[in-house]
């Protein structure tokens, strides 16, 4: 299998042209467009980007495809208002918005931790059976609880507190803070990549067994993988509450739970940035396959887009960009160009196969 | 097994001279029994060969060693200690390493970060999440270990690019991290060339004295070069043991293993 994963890691190379180009259309990117594409598709994409992004760190360098990302994401939501201030009439504590958000992100990442115990010791496809069954019983217990989770109704009211005189819920704030939460955890994960606990978790991927052999826990690091992965979708749990400034079973169903699967497939599992390329091209067509096709038909859309990327580039739309340049760089040159080699093209059989 | 190795057991217990004690160790599969009633005991430094045709249950001798696949029955003392009942990462951390038959090593990272790992592996610090600087205890023992196996060239590679003889020598680097004081080899020199075999057994006869290491090797010529004394093993069984002359000479040996053609 080729890959493309050097061309992307060398575009994002520290101090590159094509990473500071990326930055600064970030950053400008709110002054040339409107409060819409600023706030429902900028902000929205980056943070189920970050969401997906806690996907990609756990199958991507750790070779296990959890399901309950959303979950962990939709816990930390809840327990915004829960612990915070709603409008419902039901729990809200009214904590201070800091402590609120750190003990929601705490107790999620905890709950991310405990999934990973309970899924850690299979493998492949079972520890997807495993975490779709969490994430299912998960949206049926707050359906049904009242007295925690306030039932089918769930919370509204859910509000970013104003600081420095800024209300952080306008669409232009509220894009940077998304963007700053989006890098920041962007950046860990690829800095993380290359540290002892990242190096053993993808060592993990490659061969648990010879690193029992070699001392160690093979189990404990997983579940730390987990934890980690549940601070990153935790945080995007509680921009997502903010964004919506309410939540309910449904913002946890099994249909976004799914979605968030096909959104870091689409972008592709090799790259942290992967999933926030696949992201953007989900609140796309969630946005205008309406009007390209029937409002009952968009999902259909969205199916066949995903369908023609997982077939044509098994690595996303990451991989598919990566082929265009380097078909693009080989033109003009006779023969096959093979020098990029196999780099972590174990990586993607080990998702597939373990 | 016999009278003699039995006393031997008894003795060992108090004095802990010895690297590796079994005692009537057995492994089944279901219906199959794969190794059975296996006494065997190897000193400290000792270095030991396991010889028998395939199916004489060598590797399963491993892997009851080391826990990949513990012992059905029997005790499995390292160092003197009783370890049958712990898990293969706390017998990796008193000091016993193993290499395996098919290479297994990690191939979509490079091989510094391969020996690196392994070096981390039996120390502090494995759950970092800072980059592991250059100077770094097991970031330089790991540089070491690369040239020992003679790989240095090959420092920032994908493993997935080495060449077979290369990831073989890989394999023996990630057994030699930390302080290893007794290895299991499963056939190291499985598929090697013959000049990659001479490299192999120089390898193995300039470790330092105080490592002992057992050897599974059909390979009469390495094994009977790097080891001091021979255990036959056949049908799951232990079938002989003594010096690589002893057993070299022993007509039911020459009969059962290596055919009437060899001398």
């Amino acid at each position: 299998m080729k890959t493309q994963h050097g061309i992307s890691e060398q575009l994002l190379a520290k101090g590159s042209p094509s990473l500071w180009l990326l930055l600064a259309f970030l950053l400008i990117y709110p002054a040339i467009s409107n409060d819409f594409f600023t706030f429902q598709i900028g902000a929205y994409s980056l943070i189920l980007g970050t969401i997906s992004l806690s996907l990609m760190m756990l199958a991507g360098y750790g070779g296990m495809v959890s399901l309950a990302q959303l979950t962990v994401a939709g816990l930390a939501g809840y327990l915004m208002a829960i612990f915070g201030e709603n409008s419902v009439g039901v729990m809200g504590f009214g904590w201070p918005w800091w402590v609120t958000s750190v003990w929601a992100i705490f107790l999620a990442a905890l709950f991310s931790a405990f999934i990973g115990a309970i899924s850690v010791r299979t493998e492949g496809i079972y520890t997807i059976m495993i975490t779709l069954a969490i994430a299912v019983a998960f949206y049926f217990f707050v359906r049904q609880n009242y007295v925690l989770f306030n039932g089918w109704t769930g919370y509204a009211g859910i509000e970013p507190p104003t600081i420095l005189g800024i209300y952080w819920r306008n669409p232009v704030p509220f894009y940077f803070l998304s963007l700053a939460v989006a890098a920041l955890f962007c950046g860990a994960v690829v800095y993380c990549s290359r540290s002892t606990f990242g190096l053993a978790l993808q060592a993990i991927r490659d061969n648990p067994r010879r690193m029992r052999s070699l001392g160690y826990n093979v189990a404990l690091h997983r579940v730390i993988a987990y934890f980690l992965s549940g601070i990153i979708a935790a945080t995007a749990g509680v921009l997502l509450v903010w964004f919506n400034g309410r939540i309910s079973p449904g913002s946890v169903s099994v249909g976004v739970v799914i979605d968030i699967l096909v959104i870091a497939v689409l972008g592709g599992l090799r790259h942290p940035i992967g999933p926030f390329i696949g992201a953007i091209a989900f609140v796309l067509l969630e946005n205008f396959a309406i009007d390209l096709i029937d409002r009952e038909r968009f999902n259909t859309v969205i199916g066949l887009v995903f369908l023609l990327v997982v077939l044509y580039s098994p690595d996303g739309l990451l991989g598919l960009w990566g082929k265009i340049r380097m078909r693009m760089m080989n033109s003009g040159k006779t023969g096959p160009n093979e020098t990029r080699g196999e780099i972590g093209s174990k990586s993607a059989d080990s998702i597939e196969t373990s | 097994m016999n009278g003699l190795q039995d006393s031997a057991l008894s003795k060992l217990q108090r004095t802990g001279r010895y690297a590796l004690e079994l005692e009537s160790v057995s492994r089944h599969f279901g219906a199959l029994v794969a190794m059975a009633d296996i006494n065997l005991t190897v000193e400290s430094g000792e270095r030991r060969a396991v010889l028998g045709s395939n199916g004489a249950g060598k590797t399963t001798l491993f892997n009851a060693i080391t826990g990949d696949f513990p012992p059905t029955a029997g005790r499995v003392r390292l160092f003197g200690e009783d370890v049958t009942d712990l898990p293969s990462h706390e017998r990796i951390r008193r000091g016993l390493r193993r290499t395996y038959q098919i290479s297994l090593l990690f191939h979509g990272l490079r091989v510094i970060d391969n020996v690196y790992l392994a070096c981390r592996g039996i120390s502090r610090g494995r759950f970092a999440l800072r980059r592991p600087a250059i100077e770094d205890s097991a970031m330089e023992s790991a540089s070491n270990l690369i040239s020992v196996v003679h790989l240095t060239d090959e420092r920032d590679q994908l493993v997935a690019n080495l060449s077979h003889g290369q990831q073989r020598q890989l394999e023996i680097a990630l057994a030699l991290a930390g302080a290893p004081r007794l290895i299991l080899f499963d056939e190291p020199a499985a598929g090697l060339s013959p000049s990659e075999r001479s490299e192999l057994v120089e390898i193995l006869q300039s470790m330092p004295e105080h490592i002992g290491y057992i050897i599974i090797e059909h390979d009469m010529d390495v094994a009977l070069q790097v080891a001091q004394s021979v255990t036959m093993m056949h049908n799951g069984r232990i079938f002989k043991e003594g010096s690589p002359e002893e057993i070299e000479n022993d007509p039911e040996v020459q009969q059962l293993y290596l055919g009437s053609g060899h001398g």
